[in-house]
């Protein structure tokens, strides 16, 4: 598919997302829940938990205004981060990243944060932190709501949601923003195969209207149906960059390789 | 689409165009960062809301508790005071106590709420760019939220006890104004800190018991003696809550010593406890 390049007057560069060079390094501790005890405890112990991983590892990249770029490679890669970055959430090291126009995520975690809050407080409030007026909220709620069909459920609280129903509000918002940019983690798999469908074809239409689409998955077929050009990430490098077919192919091979060979680099 | 391009903007927050770098010194540009967070305030005013609607605050009962739960509980520190026996058990006295508890109320819980503001708004942060002082900012709010009916609890005392009202009593709005700041600005200190440290509010909970007995609340400071008074000034909040006593109570000028320090303190907190966790915030999302 031909990017198209319509829609929204953003374009006095021809790409929409630059990456220059970019390094993520982060220091992290071990513990899922640090606390000062511990630490004073490790002090005695004179142990240390900090550990530093290099997620993104000199990454360049441009993405022209209006494509869809699929993002593969296996688990630790650094492709949510690498996501992440781009929306602005976790610092780079070094390297710079330039995006041009309005940004909407879908990551890991969709949308809520508040489980006792209702799916209407939390897409008010995803909203505002997105950086929405109540103006702009109030004419996308009827939208949003009725793209997630999830009708009364709107005004329950979200802990009593299925992770269906969470998956499919999630993907409302995000759609419904009229992002020109729209960064995906992992967020196809969600909803009945209906909705698998519905979420295709506004994709389709969001790319087709110019919007510039970040992938990240591993269901292969979704990045053949979407992608036009994909990224394999592995150990935090651009392994490979090109048409999804021939990106897809190498990859897969290389996981057809690594199962058979058990002595494998990455273990 | 309502939002208008403006390729000239590039800050980390604007909708249109950002630029990502390493931060120089570990702070952003502050001027596009405050511009950000006032453009965000409706998020703010937003979340105190919700959290205050999730905790049925918005019933009848819940507001009838909203009064009563602080009355009830300035009742249960006059009678203590009654039982240890150093202040005469008049209306008079049960007024000093409810104003000077109900704003330390008013510090100490926007401190132990704001503590777990950013913990607590982990799918928000890992998902989203946004100002994260937004979020202690907002428990402070909520926190405000709930000490403006106690106001109205303290009024009624205040007619009761036959107390002077006097144009003085208007200083009570800079002070608690001053006195919110400083809460700001600790909130986020300690917001930022419990990331790291995730037992900070069991510690908290002992500080702030401490501090409420150490503040002019159960005792008033005519019952210290001569030579510890320059001790008192060692508590940020002695100098707010002597002014407020002296501006509401007494209806009377607060001396401008107090006001200036209630002042140093407020700013010295905001700033302090502001960058700290400006310099810090980007590495929330990795910590949570």
């Amino acid at each position: 598919m031909a990017p198209v390049l319509a829609g929204p007057p953003v374009p006095e560069t021809d790409w929409a997302i630059k990456v220059q060079d970019l390094v993520l390094t982060y220091r992290t501790t071990v513990e899922k829940r640090p606390t000062f005890k511990k630490s004073l405890l490790r002090l005695g112990r004179n142990e240390r938990t900090i550990r530093t991983i290099e997620a993104v590892r000199n990454v360049s990249f441009e993405v022209p205004h209006g494509t869809v770029l699929g993002i593969i490679g296996v688990n630790g890669a650094g492709k949510s981060t690498l996501l992440r970055t781009i929306a602005g959430i976790l610092p780079p090291t070094s390297g710079r990243i330039e995006v041009h126009g309005r940004v909407s995520t879908l990551l890991a975690l969709g949308v809520g944060f508040k489980g006792d809050m209702t799916g209407h407080e939390n897409v008010v409030l995803g909203g505002l932190a997105a950086g929405l007026t109540r103006e702009e909220l109030a004419d996308k709620y009827q939208e949003i709501s009725d793209f997630a069909e999830l009708g009364d459920f709107m005004d329950l609280p979200m802990r009593t949601y299925s992770s269906g129903m969470y998956g499919r509000l999630a993907f409302a918002v995000a759609v419904s923003m009229e992002p020109d940019i729209l960064l995906i983690d992992e967020a196809l798999s969600v909803g009945d195969a209906r909705f698998k469908e519905k979420s295709f074809d506004r994709m389709r239409a969001l790319c087709d209207g110019a919007s510039t689409i970040l992938l990240v998955s591993h269901g292969m077929k979704a990045i053949r149906k979407l992608a036009e050009e994909v990224i394999w990430m592995h150990k935090g490098e651009i392994a490979m960059r090109g048409e999804a077919e021939e990106v897809i192919e190498a990859y897969t091979r290389f996981l057809d390789l690594r199962e058979q060979d058990v002595v494998d680099e990455d273990v | 689409m309502t939002a208008i391009a403006d390729p000239h903007r590039t800050s980390e927050f604007s909708s249109e165009h950002h630029v990502y770098e390493p931060h120089k010194v570990g702070l952003p540009p502050l001027k596009s960062y405050l511009r950000q967070l006032w453009r965000r305030r409706q998020f703010a005013f937003e979340l105190a809301r919700s959290d205050l609607r999730s905790k049925h605050f918005n019933t009848a009962l819940g507001q009838l508790w909203l009064i009563l739960n602080p009355l009830l509980l300035g009742l249960v520190y006059f009678a203590l005071v009654q039982i240890v026996g150093r202040r005469g058990g008049t209306v008079v006295g049960l007024a000093y106590l409810l104003l000077s508890l109900f704003t330390f109320r008013l510090v100490s819980t926007s401190i132990s709420q704001g503590a777990r503001s950013v913990v607590g708004g982990g799918r928000l942060i890992l998902n989203t760019a946004f100002p994260r002082t937004l979020l202690p900012l907002s428990s402070v709010l909520t926190c405000f939220f709930l000490f403006l009916p106690t106001l109205f609890v303290y009024a009624i005392v205040h007619v009761m006890a036959d107390l002077p009202v006097t144009p003085y009593v208007l200083w009570g709005i800079p002070i608690i104004a001053m006195m919110l700041a400083f809460a700001a600005g600790i909130a986020m200190f300690v917001a930022a800190i419990q990331v790291y440290f995730r037992d900070l509010t069991s510690f908290l909970r002992y500080m702030i018991r401490i501090w409420l007995y150490t503040s002019p609340i159960l005792w008033v400071p005519a019952q210290v003696p001569e030579k510890y008074h320059s001790l008192l000034y060692l508590n940020p909040l002695y100098p707010p809550l002597t002014a407020l006593s002296d501006a509401v109570n007494l209806g009377r000028m607060p001396s401008p010593l107090l006001l200036g320090l209630t002042f140093a303190w407020a700013v010295g907190a905001v700033v302090i406890g502001g960058l700290f966790f400006i310099s810090r915030e980007r590495d929330f999302a990795v910590r949570l």
